[in-house]
């Protein structure tokens, strides 16, 4: 860190303050969001959307809480909570816990850490920071795959790269609704 | 220390965390063991809410699901009545095509029964006469077909050749006007021709208004047409009334009955008893003759009838078969039996010395009991000439007798 960026951290305003979010928004919506994963299966089989089963929601909630909180240890226990529990509901002999929670813990404290030194208020900004963070969390969780597992699938780049854009475009209106759920100080 | 990890909290909580799933992860990858209590825990929380929300979802999206679907239930029916036509239409094509693999294994059989050599047919076309009832076969000169075979069914006889050509054949049915066959009744042996009308019933012409002829009555072919080997059935009576100079009788004819899609075309007939049994009218059963009637053929003329006429065909038959004779194989010009011999209970004659140069004419394939019996009568009767029995003295005169009228 240089001593430009000492300063300009140490600058004040330059630091964002956090933001409260209600109990409410803190729990009961990534239930939601993990609950839409487990339920996306059976809405495709419904109303035959079959873009619903590449959202990743839980994914948006981590990003959206370590934006709006701008903590980066709430942020990483937060997305490793969310990334534990999705662990949790994936089928126990192809899917290890602890994958999705390393993922989603440092998608959450980078998040963090970039919403600490910029204003994320702009929603342009905010679906530029879902795509690329999903595209980390897509990626890093292939190196994973790859890496402790030892299973050799291709990272297919252009289809993430769609789902990464599918996923900016949901994230705008999903984070204004989650923004009337926010404590402001 | 402590202002090293307080100088870096946030990276230090992010290597902690991140150092403990992975710990985490190669606990569970090195003992390939799982963290079954953090799954029970997981499922057992979003299992229940996911089947409330599966119930909300049922009872309202499903019920407003379902009343779109009725909205489109008028579509779905005129869809539906539109399959059930054509379900209905491949279901008579199926039904006509297990027929049609019916009759022709009944064709098949009846072709491998046979004794006459036959050759199977397909009538692929009818002809363009207005009144003339003929068809096309896809059997010509080529498979062997040549003018005036005959051609049958198992139910009975078609018609015949009437022209064959090199790949095709033009057979002149049983109902054309210009069809003519000679036949002779099952029951009472009448003979007569039949002839076509142009429509779906034939007539049997030339038989005389004093013959018998019962309605339900079979005739079959006599052979004498030198077309239709005998033996073949030709039709069922279905009206029968004196007319001014001969009977008017009115039959089916039993091979145009059913649909006719596969014929026989007789190249090598052979001529076959005509069948003792009468056969069932179609569509009707008949039971088998009781024990004793099967057994006695005279009981059986008893039961039948005990006219005046079946006293005298009674007795010439025993006359006949006192000499040796049987009746319907005499060629024309053979000689008679003597029908003024008396015939007594144990009486043998020797059929040689009343008709010397007569021999039983046993055409090909009969198999009616043709075997010569050694007798030798108890009285000589008188040498006389033979008797004409068909004017005077009325009985059954045999095939020699009507040969020539039923033939043409």
């Amino acid at each position: 860190m240089t001593e430009y960026s000492e300063r300009l951290l140490d600058a004040p305003g330059a630091v964002r303050r956090p933001l409260g979010l209600r109990i409410v928004g803190i729990i009961l919506a990534p239930f939601l969001a993990l609950l839409f994963q487990v339920y996306v299966t059976r809405l495709v089989s419904v109303f035959s959307y079959p873009f619903l089963s590449y959202l990743e929601l839980p994914l948006l909630m981590v990003v959206y809480f370590a934006l709006v909180r701008r903590e980066p240890v709430s942020a990483v226990f937060y997305g490793a909570a969310v990334g534990l529990f999705q662990d949790a509901l994936s089928a126990p002999g192809t899917h290890p816990i602890g994958m999705y929670g390393i993922v989603k813990t440092l998608v959450g404290y980078f998040a963090a850490s970039v919403s600490q030194r910029f204003d994320v208020e702009n929603p342009i900004l905010i679906a530029i920071l879902t795509f690329f963070f999903y595209f980390f969390h897509e990626f890093f969780y292939w190196v994973l795959t790859r890496a402790l597992l030892g299973e050799m699938t291709n990272f297919d780049t252009q289809q993430k790269i769609v789902f990464g854009l599918l996923n900016a475009a949901v994230s705008l209106p999903l984070f204004h609704v989650l923004d009337k759920m926010k404590v402001t100080a | 220390m402590e202002s090293f990890l307080t100088r870096y909290r946030n990276l230090t909580v992010l290597l902690v965390v991140v150092t403990a799933q992975l710990l985490l992860l190669a606990w569970q990858v090195k003992t390939a063991e799982d963290v079954p209590l953090i799954r029970v825990w997981a499922v057992t929380t979003v299992v229940p809410v996911a089947r409330i929300l599966d119930d909300v979802r049922r009872y309202t999206f499903g019920s407003l699901q379902d009343y779109f679907v009725l909205v489109g239930v008028r579509d779905e029916n005129r869809r539906l009545r539109q399959e059930n036509t054509q379900l209905k239409m491949q279901n008579h094509f199926l039904t006509a095509q297990v027929h049609t693999a019916d009759r022709a294994h009944a064709l098949l059989a009846f072709q491998s029964e046979t004794p006459s050599t036959t050759l199977p047919a397909r009538i692929i076309g009818s002809g363009t006469g207005v009144n003339s009832a003929n068809v096309f076969i896809d059997r010509g000169a080529n498979s062997g077909v040549e003018k005036g075979m005959a051609v049958v069914t198992p139910e009975g006889i078609v018609g015949k050749i009437v022209e064959a050509y090199p790949t095709a054949s033009l057979v002149l049915l049983a109902t054309d006007p210009s069809f003519a066959a000679g036949v002779v009744s099952q029951r009472n042996h009448v003979f007569g021709t039949m002839k076509g009308q142009g429509h779906g019933t034939c007539i049997i012409d030339y038989v005389q208004n004093e013959q018998r002829v019962d309605p339900g009555e079979w005739f079959y072919t006599s052979g004498y047409d030198r077309v239709f080997p005998r033996g073949f059935p030709a039709g069922q009576v279905t009206a029968v009334h004196n007319g001014r100079y001969s009977k008017e009788i009115f039959i089916n004819p039993s091979g145009l009955q059913s649909g006719l899609d596969e014929v026989l075309v007789v190249l090598n007939g052979v001529h076959q008893a005509i069948p003792e049994n009468e056969l069932p009218a179609p569509g009707i059963h008949m039971m088998p003759a009781p024990p004793e009637l099967a057994r006695n053929p005279k009981a059986q003329q008893q039961v039948l009838g005990n006219t005046t006429a079946d006293r005298l065909r009674t007795a010439y038959q025993e006359v006949g078969e006192a000499q040796g004779h049987h009746f319907g194989e005499g060629l024309p010009g053979s000689t008679p039996p003597n029908f003024n011999m008396k015939v007594t209970p144990g009486m043998k004659v020797n059929p040689a010395a009343t008709r010397p140069s007569e021999k039983p004419a046993v055409e090909p394939g009969d198999t009616e009991d043709s075997v010569p019996v050694d007798v030798t009568p108890p009285e000589q009767p008188p040498a006389q000439p033979p008797a004409a029995p068909a004017g005077k003295n009325g009985p059954p005169a045999g095939p020699t007798g009507r040969q020539g009228r039923s033939a043409r």
